[in-house]
């Protein structure tokens, strides 16, 4: 009976077997690939057609056309970001496997950067061909931003990341019954986030929560870019440097309650 | 001999619950040891504690002379498991799952690992039907399979013939029996099925209610309670009917 060469592995491979793990599920259905482009299409067609219809009455939107598609495009890279994480961790639960992978030389770390990753695969599957889409339908190219594109979708996605890693220690320590959480959490921050309208349009109480949070740093970028063409450095700064945090305080509070799940024994006995 | 699990004063509480308690033993490398008990006896509890997915409250566990509250990494890429309370992702095929474990143990030469085991464990044309999709006795094969991609030293199995016909199950008895042999590799087999543990164990601990009740091999523990089998003396356990040397003195016939 030959006995398995074992190296032990590197944090890398373990990561990467992770995302290979998801990577299967994703590359052997055409209908969950489908389903990552499907809402943001959906989305993206009305927005463009509500924008061609505000262009020709409202000044603010003719000023700057594309300005609420880029709207919803950036802020589906954030729910894509947070649903992709969570979507991830809730396969892991559906299908009771937490147990075989904790019991293997699998990292706590090292799961979060596999679904991390995963996320941002899920992104970019989903979210490339909208973008593609929105050129042909409306000819607005989300591109035109330029480099700081970039730093809006690396600071949306961390953010979703961050919320993403607390809401699946949420739904570790409570099980299946808090994976509504997963779906919807996300949403709470829509209104404050200033995606469609300016910040300052909202009360002054709930502007220091707006500013408390990346997103409403990248969307009020995003319009200085389309409408005067100006890149806002020190929003651009206070973005990434606030996602960072809420990446960290995601992964502490995941972490958290991972080890809170150890001691209560859920690793082995979560599932549908 | 070497310790390869060694257990000192384990304790397990969930609020006033006490799950394991006080549970010390060690197993010596290369010998199966079983831990029999009846539902909640805290067989499950144990091998979680074990593998370091479940903190205890006191006590100490080494594997392969580590330390599992603190260094449980160095010890994971050299042991296992298999456990009917776990499942592998249904939607993978047999080959994908086997490829994800085999990458998180660092397994080198992966592709001939998974074909080794498809001989072994007669799974050959079952690798690339999705896990979902497979009979009791096909998935129970390639759990096993999964346990064993990184040819564990320690091997940590739990009710592994459960919801098994008696062929398949004895299949799987003779196969793991074979492996031991085989490769050395020390065994610890939770289970409530005494023909499993008579056939397959050295040694044997009769778990109760999270305490250990008696210990010993097969034939000692059939020998100590009077018996035939270890049936007999798991249902004496279960009844509260361990009997003393003196009565068991008194049964014996006058000559």
């Amino acid at each position: 009976m030959m006995q398995a060469a074992v190296s032990h592995g590197s944090p890398f491979s373990r990561v990467a077997a992770l995302v290979l793990r998801h990577w299967y599920i994703l590359r052997g259905s055409w209908l969950r690939i489908l389903e990552l482009a499907y809402w943001p299409a959906v989305q993206m067609v009305m927005w463009g057609f509500l924008s061609e219809f505000l262009s020709k009455q409202a000044n603010y939107v003719a000023q700057a056309f594309g300005v609420l598609i880029a709207g919803m495009l950036l802020w589906d890279v954030l729910v894509r970001g947070q649903l992709g994480l969570s979507i991830s961790f809730l396969e892991e639960m559906w299908s009771r496997n937490l147990g075989h992978l904790f019991a293997s030389p699998l990292r706590p770390i090292e799961f979060a950067a596999g679904i991390v990753t995963m996320s941002l695969i899920r992104t970019i599957v989903g979210m490339v061909p909208v973008t593609l889409l929105a050129i042909a339908f409306f000819g607005f190219s989300i591109y035109s931003l330029g480099w700081p594109l970039l730093a809006f979708f690396f600071t949306l996605q961390m953010f979703g990341w961050g919320v993403g890693l607390a809401i699946s220690g949420m739904v570790l320590r409570k099980g299946l019954g808090a994976e509504t959480f997963a779906w919807a959490a996300v949403f709470i921050l829509l209104p404050v986030s200033g995606v469609y309208y300016p910040v300052n349009v909202l009360p002054e109480w709930l502007q220091v929560v707006a500013w408390a949070l990346p997103p409403a740093y990248v969307f009020e970028g995003m319009r200085d870019v389309l409408a005067r063409e100006a890149v806002r450095v020190d929003l651009l700064a206070g973005a990434v440097a606030l996602s960072l945090v809420y990446l960290a305080i995601g992964f502490g509070i995941f972490l958290w309650l991972f080890n809170g799940a150890r001691r209560k024994g859920l690793l082995a006995t979560q599932g549908e | 001999m070497y310790a390869a699990i060694d257990v000192l004063h384990l304790r397990k509480e969930y609020g006033k619950i006490v799950a394991v308690d006080d549970l010390t033993f060690a197993v010596s490398g290369g010998a199966v040891l079983g831990l029999l008990g009846g539902n909640g006896a805290g067989k499950t509890t144990t091998i979680s504690m074990l593998l370091g997915l479940l903190v205890p409250t006191s006590g100490q566990v080494r594997i392969l002379g580590e330390d599992m509250l603190r260094h449980r990494f160095r010890a994971l890429p050299r042991m296992n498991l298999s456990s009917p309370y776990v499942d592998l992702p249904h939607r993978l095929t047999a080959r994908q799952n086997l490829a994800v474990y085999g990458r998180l143990y660092g397994v080198e030469n992966l592709p001939r690992r998974i074909a080794e085991l498809a001989d072994q464990l007669d799974l050959a044309e079952h690798l690339d039907r999705p896990f979902g999709h497979l009979s009791s006795g096909q998935k129970t094969r390639v759990t096993l399979a999964k346990a064993l991609v990184n040819s564990p030293a320690v091997l940590l199995l739990d009710e592994p013939t459960a919801s098994l016909d008696p062929d398949t199950a004895d299949w799987v008895r003779t196969f793991l029996k074979d492996y031991q042999r085989k490769t050395g590799a020390t065994i610890l087999l939770a289970s409530h099925n005494m023909l499993e543990v008579e056939r397959l164990c050295d040694d044997v601990i009769l778990m109760q209610t999270g305490k250990v009740f008696d210990r010993g091999s097969p034939a000692d523990l059939i020998a100590r309670f009077g018996r035939d089998t270890m049936e007999e003396v798991f249902l004496d356990m279960a009844r509260g009917r361990k009997r003393s040397v003196e009565e068991l003195r008194k049964m014996e016939p006058v000559r």
